[in-house]
């Protein structure tokens, strides 16, 4: 259903999406079961002349009834949630599939930096290559990024990957991604940041395997290291 | 049958006696200087210790700052619909004043305008009244409090216009970037809107001591446990909550005043402190806070629509222990609001779970409220409108709520227009329908005269569709991904398309609408103080107390103090020829 509105890119964006319809099955059914009931309450027990309203305590068993059944089949339907959802947390922030590739991530107001591994696929080494506002990455490889920031809280988004995590100073907070589809996608901060928030906007470019490494090969090539500028500031229309 | 469970209620002779607060109480003329009430201008409407002139100040007040708030959201969301464009009546929205008007229209339709309607002006104007004594038990405590969050509401006002221009961190004030000045460019501002906060904190605990104490032990005799009306125990509990979650967010701000101002570093990870512990004090009182004006908001609601369909109340303790539970769980779900902030993902297991789970007091809640309409003969006056739109609305705020409450569609969804469309799903019902259906219900009682119930249906309907119309597509926006707190989404290649703009321009076009329906409020509120019809003292042939006192009660509220003999929901008794049946009333 999210991906009608915008695309999957990452491997856990499918089980993701399946939650979000699993629960809109379970929440719509009980949404429009509760306004149906009471718009025609609303409807049936308009005021008539001459008719007289009941009394109705709410406290017979008999009456009860009506809110306990429902009641129980709310826990249910809550249970049921809970351990969908339980799984589909685990898979995506809890426990991470091995790396194959790190890039590391780090927010700054107002701009994103992110370094990647050169060609030898290590970082801190010499052949790193840096870039503003522009990330790159392979399709089908399960990526660890480290994730910080140098001043205040920032969020690394990237809704195609449906993939959201805080960045926090002084703390480097490790998570995963794979891609799946080649493409460019929006990276957003989804956490205030200051007058510039609205303005770090930053890109991520899914490629595969060949397109990477020419990539690769052509920002480290110069000088070992590459600054290229991505499309922060410049609107798009 | 069913009359057998209330037998006991018409027996005053079962009956607890007067307590002695009750009367202590009312013979104690140093409280508020006896009973002539004041004479001047000043002592009446200004320096008053009367609990109805005070409530009626928290209400004047707050419905100014609902102005002011509104107006910030109607610059910020034409800064949305038309990116750039100078905004008609308020200049340009650029970058920083976006977020402030972001930041202050959030926290002023909190703090400024929830709190002190729902808690502050409801509480103080309907508490002595419907338990049936003359005043709050601590008028000049009252008072106190009134001033102080007058004076919180200038201080707020004054941090719009130091230099650096307001706060724009967000209402939630997350440090570092609240906490230096280098970093969020507002030195003045972020100390001041602080300041505000905190001071409004400390006038509502004054206020809470008092509703708690006074609806304890001024109840008019014969008045138990189980015939206080819902809106009294609502208030009451909610002021219970606020004032257990207040404590940590007031030792939090004062650190973090103290880091802005005196160079601390509570929350400055460079220099060893950490940003996160803020974010668990704010939100251990910021979750409990929903609940603080959602409940004062059902009371009102099941007052207004027990006497428009002529029904008792379904299940009135049921729905007094479910809020006692929602109340006690709403202090463990707080992380929710976390799960991407970078605390341990284990922990987050724990909050998803405590946070699906409140839905069940909350869910059946709502099934007893909505049972409570089933066979009655319901009249759509205006209140009643409200009342039961709270009800629709309110429906869709809370299942919205679950998405979120599950981690790992929040990973997705947070921190997007998805949860802006919540939450406003539960606070605009809360904050704005709930306090309309209060303010047409109680209107004869406050000023004596009657509202027009045609300016007032137009009021109605042009509000719900202008709400629905802002906050509908915003659902779809934020699923499709738009961030809140963006001041224009032009810089993102993937939001920056005609089917999203268009949605952000219908959600401004209800905004529009949404505002201009307020004018028919306001001619109808100005207009029925000097030409309303008179209200008599009981116009809707309630039951309970406040409606035994004259339409509007003098200082003091009663001719005579009234006396307790059943619950405040007995309508439709049958065998009887009323169908209403006041609590004062002798069997
Ligand atoms: C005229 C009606 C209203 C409109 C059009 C409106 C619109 C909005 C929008 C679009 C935002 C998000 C802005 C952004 O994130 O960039 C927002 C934020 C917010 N609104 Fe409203 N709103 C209205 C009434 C209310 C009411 C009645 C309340 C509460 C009682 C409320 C509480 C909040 C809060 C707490 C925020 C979050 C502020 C923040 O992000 O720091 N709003 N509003
Ligand atoms: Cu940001
Ligand atoms: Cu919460």
């Amino acid at each position: 259903m999210i991906d009608w509105l915008t695309p999957r890119a990452s491997s856990f964006a499918g089980d993701i999406d399946w939650l979000f319809a699993l629960i809109l099955g379970f929440v719509g059914f009980w949404f429009v079961v509760a306004e149906v009931v009471l718009f025609s309450f609303l409807f049936k027990f308009r005021r008539r002349r001459n008719a007289r309203a009941r009394y109705v305590t709410g406290t017979l068993k008999t009456e009860k009834r009506w809110i306990s059944v429902p009641h129980v089949l709310i826990i249910l339907c809550d249970v049921v949630i809970i351990a969908a959802t339980l799984s589909v947390w685990a898979a995506v922030k809890q426990s991470f599939p091995p790396a194959q590739e790190k890039v590391r991530i780090v927010a700054q107001q107002w701009a994103w930096t992110f370094v990647h591994p050169g060609p030898d696929g290590a970082l801190d080494t010499a052949d790193d290559v840096t870039t503003i506002d522009e990330l790159h990455v392979k399709t089908d490889t399960t990526y660890h990024f480290e994730l910080t920031a140098k001043d205040v809280l920032h969020s690394f988004s990237v809704p195609a990957f449906r993939l959201k995590q805080d960045a926090v100073p002084g703390r480097v907070i490790t998570g995963w991604f794979k891609p799946t589809t080649p493409g460019q996608y929006d990276v957003q901060c989804a956490e205030i940041c200051g007058i510039g928030h609205g303005l770090m906007p930053a890109r991520i470019t899914v490629e595969t395997k060949e397109q990477h490494d020419q990539w690769l090969r052509r920002a480290a090539a110069p000088a070992g290291g590459l600054v290229a500028t991505g499309p922060g500031g410049t609107p798009w229309r | 049958m069913a009359l057998t469970v209330d037998a006991e209620h018409t027996v005053p002779a079962r009956r607890r006696g007067a307590p002695a607060s009750h009367d202590g109480h009312r013979g104690a003329p140093a409280a508020h200087g006896g009973h002539h009430g004041p004479t001047s201008f000043w002592s009446t409407y200004v320096f008053s210790t009367d609990h109805k002139v005070i409530g009626l100040q928290y209400m004047f007040t707050g419905m100014v700052m609902a102005l002011i708030g509104g107006f910030m959201a109607y610059a910020f969301r034409m800064q949305l619909a038309f990116p750039d464009q100078p905004v008609p009546g308020f200049g340009l929205v650029t970058p920083n004043v976006y977020n402030s008007l972001v930041t202050n229209h959030g926290a002023i339709m909190i703090f400024w305008v929830a709190m002190p309607m729902l808690i502050a002006g409801f509480g103080n104007f309907l508490i002595p009244l419907m338990i049936g004594c003359d005043d709050m038990v601590f008028p000049r405590l009252n008072r106190l409090s009134y001033q102080l969050f007058f004076v919180s509401a200038i201080v707020l006002l004054a941090s719009f216009v130091v230099p650096g221009g307001g706060f724009g961190g967000a209402w939630t004030s997350y440090p570092p970037l609240s906490s230096s000045g280098t970093f969020n460019h507002t030195p003045w501002g972020a100390p001041l809107w602080l300041a505000a906060v905190a001071i409004e904190f400390i006038a509502f605990l004054l206020g809470g001591i008092n509703f708690i104490t006074t609806a304890m032990n001024a109840r008019a005799p014969g008045m138990r446990m189980w015939d206080i009306p819902m809106v009294v125990w609502m208030i009451v509990i909610a002021s219970i909550l606020f004032m257990a979650s207040a404590g940590p967010l007031i030792a939090g701000a004062i650190m973090l005043l103290l880091d802005q101002v005196a160079g601390t570093h509570f929350f400055t990870p460079a220099a060893g402190g950490d940003p996160l512990l803020w974010q668990h004090l704010f939100w251990f009182f910021g979750h409990p806070e929903v609940y603080v004006v959602l409940l004062p908001a059902m009371g009102i609601v099941a007052e207004v629509i027990t006497v428009h369909a002529r029904k008792k109340l379904f299940a009135y303790k049921t729905i007094l222990y479910t809020t006692a539970g929602t109340a006690a769980f709403s202090f463990v779900v707080w992380a929710h609001h976390q799960f991407v902030a970078g605390i341990d993902p284990r922990m987050a297991n724990l909050f998803t779970i405590t946070t699906l789970l409140i839905s069940i007091p909350i869910g059946e809640m709502l099934f007893c409220y909505i049972a409570t309409l089933w066979g009655g003969s319901i009249e759509f006056k205006t209140s009643m409108l409200f009342g039961v739109a709270f009800l629709a609305e309110f429906l869709l705020g809370g299942v919205t709520g679950i998405f979120l409450g599950a981690s790992a569609v929040d990973v997705y969804l947070h921190d997007t227009y998805f949860v802006v469309a919540h939450f406003h799903y539960t606070f605009v019902p809360i904050a704005i329908i709930a306090v309309f259906a209060g303010i047409y219900h109680w209107y004869p009682k406050m000023f004596g005269r009657l509202m027009d119930e045609t300016l007032g249906k137009i009021h109605f309907w042009g509000t719900i569709i202008g709400f629905n119309t802002i906050f509908l597509p915003l659902f779809v926006t934020g699923a499709a991904g738009d961030h809140r707190r963006i001041y224009s989404y032009q810089h993102f290649q993937q939001l920056a398309t005609d089917g999203l703009q268009s949605l952000r321009v219908v959600a401004t076009v209800g905004m529009l609408i949404m505002l201009l329906a307020q004018t028919a409020f306001i001619v109808n509120f100005v207009r029925s103080l000097v030409r309303g019809a008179p209200a008599a003292a009981n116009p809707w042939r309630a039951n309970t107390l406040e409606w035994a006192a004259p339409s509007p009660p003098p200082h003091g509220n009663f001719a005579e103090m009234p006396t307790v003999y059943r619950g405040p929901y007995e309508y439709s008794v049958p065998g009887r020829t009323e169908d209403y049946w006041p609590q004062n009333v002798p069997a």
